[in-house]
């Protein structure tokens, strides 16, 4: 989903502009629908019993990241956006990726377990 | 971003003749809440340089009981006392728990509010936009409450000495746990206390880092002049660009654990610390369950990148007076910008080589020490290709130069000593000694700052229309290069010999082995060490007063008084709030010095490319622009 | 010379100087929330078996909340349309939406849900005493499902001066239905499911108690963590509260006159923060509520 072009000054073109940015408007009301479903879905399903607390988080989270990869694409106009943007993003993901994997693996690999 | 667009297509009509729009400010405006980039730059700068001599000022305090431990100070020993307070130095001699501040805040100081400050903060804020030939930096009120989140942080700093108890005793680490119950207890106040105020006063800091990096990384992207393409930009550009990245992304780590560590003293929480903490002998009431560990590893996820913080503006210094001085191009340009990205990226998976003897495992332990000599890849790339651009140049041994080619092997004697560290196994005797302290010290004090000394001879007459006087200068490099030397190689020594670097008595304790290196224990190396730190302290008065009466009584500098080739020396000397008086527009790359058919030895970035011209260019593609 | 691209894009990059610095701004923000949330894994992977606390915080209200702040993401949104179709005061009822929303956001977290917590009480039971409470903790019969012992007994405090009183020995507590009914299978796996807490009444001594606390950030690893992230979460609501309410007041409809790109910009950037906050706290809402 695009962004909504600039207003233009011409009448005409500013019709259908606004035509443009209803639709998206209306995108972003489907999407504000999806996120509540998914906070709805996120409860229910944490009192479900997958057998174990892991697969429990793992469900939870993978709900999570559906609903933060909408906010991100169109609230945050991530779906159409500048390359720049992009490799500051990644960058930012790989580092954080190592924050997480490398202090999980200092956690599981230490020379003594208490 | 695609570089070869930004030549056609900047239709911007802000870029105009500016210089008749300045607005007349008043003094406040102008000296003290300025938000032009070289006045905030310049702020920085002298502040970074007072906290540098204080930080300074704190190990020449710690190098007399080293050398003389239990001795009173004489002179001002007394004076020091009252000052600082009961526990400090009663009848002149220095109490540990005073040694231990002053170790802490030494090197809290000088990295955090000294190096920093001056060499990302002061040199990027005056130098990238000129640079990069852009009116200002992108967001000048955020460069603003940049330096005075800063300004905020060095006054809490200070402040902490004067609290019951003095500064925080926590090293420059503040390893948990021992920082949390440090500075707690009845003789304590809960909030205005060492400890809490260090923490306090990184929050400041960290924000001020903060805002500034995204000022520069936004500056360099969004504000690059007409033609100046990304393999166009100056060495030192890049330096800024990658040292703003590392800043935005390793320093929010460490603010987290900073936030933590402050909940584990205010609130009593226990991230940091573990179940069944005893302290003088009585269990602590605190529920436990936390991880002295994770600090470490939050801690040094910043600390490492932060090493590099310290150095990539240094070498972005070296590189342009390299480059200027020799009369030659920077060798191998492009492979110098691939090894600073490469560097930077390193930087960020290499920080549990701090912590071999925590306890990390041997997957852990191998993957660290495979990264850690990965890094020294470029880093090794780097200094090869400053010497190399040395080779067949005809040097000019100005001040800028002589600092700048100091700065090299001293850099190189860092560098290459850190290697037995990368090891696990070696590190395992030598962690923690003097050796490592010789080692950083070796690529911070002689390599950065000897880095930032030449950048101030360097860009002086830019900021002020008047150049630093050479003699002077040249009495101030010799006697610091030797003092540098004395202080720092005995280190080594003292470190193979098995010397801690947190020993309140200087090793006399441990002498008793009586160990001798040429004819000198460890602990007698301590009394060289000492007399040099403290020769160098003198050796910076001549710095001092040159840099003050060069302000008004130096000779007068043209615009471009090393005939350098840069956009920043096309503005006029100091250049006036808005930089330039025309828009400029880069036809080439950064160092076209020596060009063959030339009346003189260098061509400015902003000279077109005559059309008779063999062209030496940093990029093949054809030149869409002529003004 | 003026600083160029402020409203205009640069053309290589097709941006404007702000977005640029607000996207820098949120990496630095996901380094930063990454330590939070790490150091969570970390404590969480450490926890010894039954430390880690389950269904204490209040799920309807979590849920509200969560829903309030979604809400405010799409009136953020269509504020940031509305300015894009130059309808000024259909932005001007968005932004104040998503103000009414932060404000409500906050106040149900520091008037409700925190003093809640605060005035709940737990006390961790020593190993050696663990068989004496049994009655309250029903171990026998969670090790006999193969599920991880209780070491805490929770409820009201009955006698408050007994946290800080040495004379007195022993903490009254009027008992949650967890520890009330322990072999209830119902609460094996526990979930927030409202109750008040019973009128049963357990004397427990100080000295077979280990460690005892208000449920506040220092009772337990996982309090502190609740306690910062949510804390920290919330002063960036705050911040973005501020900033919405200076767009909204006349300063907006000043800079809209002068320039409305400039305004509609504007509030872009700080939507984008606004979103971010959302982000995290859809990470938050379970991490901390549900699981």
């Amino acid at each position: 989903m695009n962004n909504p072009p600039d207003v233009s000054p011409d009448p005409a073109e500013h019709e259908e502009y606004a035509h443009n940015v209803a639709k998206h408007v209306k995108g972003y009301l489907i999407v504000g629908a999806i996120l509540l479903a998914g906070t709805a879905l996120t409860v229910a399903l944490s009192y479900v019993d997958f057998g174990n607390s892991k697969t429990n988080i793992a469900v939870a989270m993978l709900v999570a990241a559906i609903k933060v990869s909408f906010v991100g694409a169109i609230f945050m106009h991530l779906a159409a956006e500048k390359r720049l943007i992009y490799r500051v993003l990644i960058f930012t993901g790989v580092f954080v990726c190592a924050l997480f994997w490398l202090t999980y693996l200092a956690w599981y690999n230490p020379i003594v377990r208490h | 971003m695609d570089s070869s667009t930004s030549l056609e297509t900047h239709h911007d009509t802000h870029h105009r003749a500016a210089a008749h729009e300045e607005h007349k400010l008043g003094w406040w405006r102008t000296y003290i809440f300025s938000t032009d980039h070289k006045m905030i730059g310049i702020q920085y700068g002298l502040c970074g340089l007072i906290f540098l001599f204080f930080g300074f000022s704190l190990m020449m305090l710690m190098r007399w009981q080293l050398a003389f431990p239990g001795q009173a100070l004489p002179v001002i020993g007394n004076a020091l006392g009252h000052l600082f307070g009961p526990g400090s130095m009663p009848d002149g001699k220095m109490t540990p728990e005073f040694y231990n501040s002053l170790g802490a805040m030494h090197g809290t100081i000088m990295i955090f509010l000294g190096i920093v400050p001056v060499a990302f903060a002061a040199f990027g804020n005056f130098v990238v936009p000129l640079q990069i030939g852009a009116p200002d930096m992108t967001f000048p009120k955020i460069n603003a409450a940049s330096f005075w989140a800063f300004g905020v942080g060095g006054v809490i700093m200070l402040t902490s000495f004067f609290v019951p108890g003095g500064a925080a005793k926590g090293g420059w680490t503040s390893y948990a746990p021992l920082s949390v119950v440090a500075d707690t207890g009845p003789t304590f106040h809960p909030f205005w206390n060492g400890q809490t105020l260090w923490l306090f006063g990184f929050v400041f800091l960290i924000t001020s880092s903060l805002l500034g990096a995204i000022n520069f990384i936004t500056t360099i992207i969004q504000l690059r002049a007409k033609g100046l393409t990304w393999m166009r930009l100056p060495f030192f550009v890049w330096t800024q660009f990658v040292t703003a990245f590392l800043l935005v992304l390793a320093f929010p780590p460490l603010e987290a654990a900073i936030i933590m560590q402050i909940m584990d003293r205010v609130a009593a929480t226990s991230f940091f610390m573990p179940t069944g903490m005893i302290v003088n002998g009585a269990p602590l009431h605190i529920s436990g369950g936390g991880s002295p560990l994770l600090w470490q590893h939050l801690f040094w996820f910043l600390g490492h990148p932060e090493v590099y913080v310290l150095i990539l503006p240094a070498m972005g210094i070296t590189a342009e007076i390299l480059a200027n001085n020799s009369r030659k191009p920077l060798w191998g340009y492009k492979s110098l910008v691939f090894s600073v990205l490469v560097l930077g990226f390193l930087s960020f998976i290499v920080w549990a080589h701090h912590m071999w003897l925590t306890g990390m495992g041997s997957t852990v332990s191998a993957f660290f020490q495979t990264t850690t000599l990965l890094i020294s890849i470029p880093s090794v790339i780097i200094l090869s290709a400053f010497f190399i651009s040395l080779w067949g140049g005809s040097i000019r041994f100005n001040v800028p130069m002589l600092f700048a080619t100091a700065f090299l092997p001293m850099f190189g004697i860092g560098g290459l000593t850190g290697i037995p560290l990368a090891f696990n196994s070696a590190d395992l005797y030598l962690h923690d000694t003097y050796y490592v302290i010789a080692h950083f010290h070796y690529i911070v004090a002689p390599g950065t700052i000897f880095a930032l000394f030449a950048g101030i001879y360097y860009w002086f007459p830019k900021a002020t229309g008047r150049m630093m006087n050479e003699f002077w200068g040249k009495v101030h490099f010799w006697p610091s290069l030797i003092c540098m030397n004395v202080i720092f190689l005995p280190m080594f020594l003292q470190g193979m010999l098995g010397m801690h670097r947190r020993w309140y008595d200087g090793g006399q304790g441990w002498n008793v082995a009586g160990e001798t290196v040429w004819g000198q224990t460890g602990f007698q190396w301590n009394t060289w060490i000492s007399s040099a730190a403290w020769i160098m302290g003198l050796a910076q008065i001549p710095f001092i007063i040159n840099f003050f009466w060069s302000i008004r009584h130096g000779k007068k500098a043209k615009e471009n008084p090393w005939d350098a080739t840069t956009l920043e020396w096309t503005a006029p000397s100091p250049p006036p709030h808005g930089n330039f008086l025309s828009a400029p527009v880069a036809y080439r790359g950064p160092y076209e010095y020596s060009l063959p058919g030339r009346d003189v030895d260098f061509t400015m970035q902003s000279e077109p490319i005559q059309p008779t011209e063999h062209v030496r260019r940093t990029e093949p593609e054809p030149e869409p622009v002529h003004a | 010379m003026e600083i160029p691209y402020t409203v205009n894009t640069r053309p290589d990059t097709g941006l404007w100087n702000a977005k640029v610095g607000i996207w820098l701004f949120l990496a630095s923000e996901v380094m930063l929330f990454g330590g939070l949330f790490s150091a969570y894994i970390f404590l969480r992977l450490d926890a010894e078996p039954g430390m880690w606390p389950h269904g204490l915080l209040n799920v309807p209200v979590g849920t509200m909340n969560t829903a309030i702040l979604i809400a405010s993401s799409v009136t953020v949104v269509l504020a940031w349309a509305s300015l894009k179709m130059r309808r000024f005061w259909a932005y001007w009822w968005y932004m104040l939406i998503t103000i009414l929303c932060g404000i409500t956001f906050l106040t149900v977290k520091l008037v409700y849900e925190w003093p809640q917590k605060f005035d709940h009480f737990g006390a961790f039971i020593k190993q050696e005493a663990l068989e004496k409470y049994e009655p309250y903790l029903g171990n026998h019969h969670l090790e006999e499902k193969g599920l991880a012992p209780r070491r805490e007994i929770t409820g009201h405090l009955h006698n408050k001066a007994a946290l800080s009183d040495p004379n007195i020995k022993e903490y009254d507590i009027a008992l949650d239905p967890v520890n009330a009914d322990p072999t209830n299978p119902a609460n094996d796996r526990p979930h927030f499911l409202y109750q008040p807490s019973t009128d049963k009444i357990a004397k427990i001594e100080k000295e077979d108690v280990e460690y005892a606390s208000m449920f506040e950030p220092r009772h337990s690893a996982y309090f502190a963590s609740y306690f910062t992230i949510t804390g920290l979460h919330g002063l960036h609501v705050l911040g973005g509260v501020i900033v919405f309410t200076y767009f909204w007041l006349p300063i907006g409809s000043k800079l809209y006159k002068r320039n409305p790109e400039h305004l509609a910009n504007r509030v872009e950037v700080v939507g984008l923060f606004w979103h971010f906050v959302d982000l995290v706290w859809i990470f938050v809402f379970p991490l901390f509520y549900l699981l």
